[in-house]
């Protein structure tokens, strides 16, 4: 090593070079841990007027003051990493300086991302114990929670049942739309003109405005058969119409990213075009298409809660009922939390397709 | 008359003329080699006699029916004439053997047993019975162009139509290919290929056509046209391909 790298590595190790985030780390720390456990003292203090969260609230404050204690680990790294930076620079060890170096600011930003996400937290906690913790009572009355939270859930069954049903249907009526959408030559293009008019039409009406229209206004008409419907299968029938556009364009965009020479070879063998397609372009669209195809089905899962427009009693109208009767909206958060139940798993679902599918063509 | 004969064919593409007349004209059993610099209409003339590519003038018959222009039935037709492509082309989603028995379950309506083991006799002969339940990214590059050639015999075309198949692949895979290609040719399989191996032409083929822009220059057979070819430009290319080392 030449006295020119040993210098050069000492300028940068005496400046700043470690200094700036340990110090930022250092000095985050400590603003964490004070508002951590002021929030924590509050908490402790609220507990006996909240009702039935006391022990919740206690563990919470528990909680988040162990937590913070987390922090101390990597903060504690960065300094002594930072020190012993310094003391090999003074050594003339410049390799050595700069690993303590490298390790130190590593550890800054870790401590540096705990305390951003546990600030995160904690505000969340003290814009729930805002205004004598008014916010926590409107929405997570515990006693408002324990009357409505059957009830709520037996009508979320409703809304199971019509995602259910209409993503079945969906599933098929989209592909069909979407192969409308592409049918080929002069005789299809009557065909795909009306199919995209359909998708033009039901895209951009919100499925609000759908469910509305389908619910009150098929009876009203009087037609045959649909005017019969009950209020659940309006809903779906109106969802079916809605979604039924957003899939048909994904299942659409699937087929035609299938690369042309498929087609060819499937053709040049001697199959015809709807042969081609069931056999070689849609098998493959279909596997490529599940992730976007799945997104759009929790969308839809989550749309069922419009159905309460049409006067369909699910789990929303439920929570509906307690709320105004009770004038708080904690059986709205049971529905809230009913849906986040149900959605995460499949989005952790769709997820790992994504990344299995990354994988694969990684691996080509 | 014989029996594939291309007549006049000409084929646009917007304002690009690809083909500019070709005549051609192959009988049973014979293998015609295609050559010439890129872009100069070899694999557009195979797309067209396999009706991937619809004709703008001129006429092709098969075994003396007139297979082009206005209600050709292509399925029908494509059944008689197969085609291998540069890019191999397999269905991804489909093990080799529903790979290969796809086209002759739907189309010839054999059984599943029997299109099996009519695919399996064929993967034999081209050694990769081994290979029949493997999907298409198990296999090397030479495997995935021998499943496709054996893809398009299932079918038994009367003419074989190869464009370029051996492009695609490292040249340590090569030779696997061009062995397949030899033992059809000496079984006696009609085949219209599109080629840049000089040596293989050289071997395999009756009648070597050399195409310039759209036309074909100069045909006959390989010896003369590989080795005291009249035209000039036929010529050129080759000193280029002596040059490139690739014959």
């Amino acid at each position: 090593m030449t006295l020119l790298d040993v210098r050069s590595a000492a300028r940068s190790a005496t400046t700043g070079g470690t200094a700036g985030p340990a110090a930022l780390a250092a000095l985050a720390t400590v603003g964490t841990l004070c508002f951590v456990d002021v929030t924590a003292i509050r908490l402790v203090h609220a507990a006996p007027r909240s009702g039935g969260w006391h022990w919740a609230l206690l563990a919470i404050a528990t909680a988040g003051a162990l937590a913070t204690l987390l922090l101390i680990r990597p903060v504690v790294t960065a300094v002594r990493r930072g020190q012993q930076a310094r003391k090999a620079v003074e050594l003339g060890d410049a390799v050595a300086a700069r690993a303590y170096r490298s390790r130190s600011r590593n550890a800054a930003w870790v401590t540096i991302g705990s305390c951003a996400a546990t600030l995160i937290a904690t505000f969340f906690v003290v814009f729930l114990l805002a205004n004598d913790h008014a916010v926590q009572r409107t929405f997570f009355a515990p006693e408002m929670i324990s009357i409505s939270w059957w009830e709520v859930t037996k009508a979320f069954e409703k809304n199971l049942f019509i995602a259910g049903v209409a993503e079945v249907i969906v599933l098929a009526w989209g592909l069909v739309v979407a192969l409308a959408r592409l049918a080929p030559g002069r005789a299809g293009r009557p065909i795909a003109m009306i199919a995209t008019a359909y998708v033009d039409a039901f895209r951009a009406v919100p499925a609000i405005i759908v469910i509305y229209l389908v619910g009150f206004g098929l009876p009203l008409a009087g037609v045959p058969v649909l005017s019969s419907m009950s209020p659940t299968w309006a809903a779906i029938f109106a969802l079916v119409l809605t979604y039924g556009a957003y899939v048909a364009e994904v299942y659409r965009a699937g087929i035609e990213s299938i690369h042309p020479s498929q087609m060819a070879a499937a053709r040049s063998l001697g199959l015809s075009y709807p042969a081609t397609m069931r056999h070689v372009i849609v098998p493959q669209a279909v596997r490529r298409v599940i992730p976007p195809l799945l997104n759009d089905f929790i969308g839809l899962q989550k749309d069922t809660s419009l159905v309460t427009v049409i006067g369909t009693v699910d789990a929303f109208t439920q929570a509906k009922t307690y709320s105004s009767n009770y004038f708080n909206l904690s059986s709205v958060t049971v529905v809230a939390a009913l849906f986040v139940l149900i959605t995460i798993p499949q989005t952790r679902f769709v997820d790992r397709l994504l990344a299995r599918d990354q994988r694969r063509l990684q691996a080509r | 008359m014989s029996f594939l004969e291309i007549k006049g064919l000409r084929k646009s593409y917007g304002e690009l003329e690809v083909l500019r007349g070709i005549d051609l004209a192959v009988e049973q059993h014979q293998v015609i080699c295609l050559i010439g610099a890129s872009g100069c209409g070899k694999s557009t003339l195979l797309r067209c006699v396999n009706a991937l590519e619809p004709i703008d003038e001129g006429q092709i018959r098969l075994d003396g029916d007139v297979v082009s222009g206005e209600g050709t039935d292509v399925d029908r037709l494509r059944r008689d004439v197969g085609i291998v492509f540069q890019s191999f082309n397999l269905f991804p989603h489909m093990s080799v053997l529903d790979n290969v028995t796809l086209a002759p379950r739907r189309i010839h309506r054999l059984s599943r047993e029997q299109a099996q083991a009519q695919a399996l006799e064929l993967l034999e002969r081209v050694g990769l019975s081994g290979k029949a339940a493997a999907y298409p990214d198990q296999l090397s590059g030479g495997q995935q162009q021998r499943v496709a050639i054996v893809r398009a015999l299932a079918m038994n075309p009367r003419v074989l139509l190869l464009d370029e198949i051996t492009s695609a692949l490292d040249p340590e895979l090569v030779a696997e290919v061009l062995g397949i290609v030899r033992d059809l040719a000496a079984a006696g399989q009609t085949m219209l290929l599109a080629t840049h191996e000089m040596s293989f032409a050289r071997e395999v083929a009756d009648t070597v056509c050399f195409l310039h822009e759209g036309v074909i220059l100069e045909q006959g057979p390989p010896e003369q046209i590989l080795g005291a070819p009249t035209e000039p430009r036929t010529q050129a290319f080759l000193r280029r391909i002596i040059e490139a080392g690739r014959l």
